[in-house]
């Protein structure tokens, strides 16, 4: 399964970039486990990836616990609580 | 009547008020936030998710309609780079009556607050911050649940 994943605010910046494209293994099921599985990539990854405390979570643009199910999502976005207003 | 718009460009408050004064209502009420001028902040530099933030502002704009049986709604938030003193965003709502516009107007920017992904970085000088949430904004948004 090929997922869009993107990155906004400072998880984008220490990533390094604002979307990849990745094959999912099967076992990886919530955003919880992809955050962890996308963490092993680089270091960047893992700085912005390791305290899910400061993540929030959107599947296919709506918000969604770190919990939720991501079977059959197109795209997940990791980012810091919004700030807008 | 929804209008929601997420834009770079400055905006009038005129013209954005003026769909909603042709409704026939009685009442708008409507709040503008800009940029505060108090501490050392030169810029503010806005970040969204697109695509995303246009539907959740229109679905914030539609909650507030039917729970107020308003006339009509509008929402305007810009994103980019923007100085001390501009326009950031713009909420209103038009009603027959002043009670739920002006309700209306505080549960649209309580919502948005906390409801539509947008994150702003602020620079001063040679630095720049991620704006960190605000529990206090949690509170008022959990207040209209």
């Amino acid at each position: 399964m090929t997922l869009t994943i993107l990155y906004f605010a400072w998880v984008r910046e220490r990533i390094g970039a604002s979307e990849e494209a990745v094959d999912l293994p099967q076992a990886v099921a919530t955003p919880r486990a992809l955050a962890a599985w996308l963490a092993e990539r680089s270091p960047g990854h893992r700085a912005a990836l390791s305290d899910l405390a400061r993540i929030r979570v959107a599947i296919d643009q709506e918000f969604a616990d770190l919990d939720a199910s991501i079977a059959g999502a197109r795209e997940v976005a990791f980012f810091p609580p919004v700030t807008g207003g | 009547m929804i209008a929601v718009a997420v834009r770079q460009a400055p905006f009038s408050i005129d013209a954005a008020l003026a769909p909603l004064e042709a409704l026939g209502g009685g009442a708008i009420a409507s709040f503008v936030g800009l940029v505060r001028g108090d501490d050392a902040v030169e810029t503010l530099t806005l970040e969204h998710y697109p695509g995303m933030t246009e539907a959740a502002l229109r679905r914030l704009a539609e909650e507030a309609a039917a729970r107020w049986s308003l006339l009509g709604a509008t929402i305007i938030h810009r994103v980019g780079p923007l100085r001390r003193g501009e326009r950031i965003v713009l909420v209103a709502a038009c009603a027959p009556h002043r009670r739920d516009a002006l309700d209306a107007c505080a549960y649209l920017i309580d919502r948005l607050k906390t409801d539509a992904p947008f994150w702003k970085r602020e620079t001063r000088g040679e630095e720049a911050s991620w704006v960190e949430a605000r529990a206090a904004d949690d509170d008022a948004a959990e207040r209209w649940r």
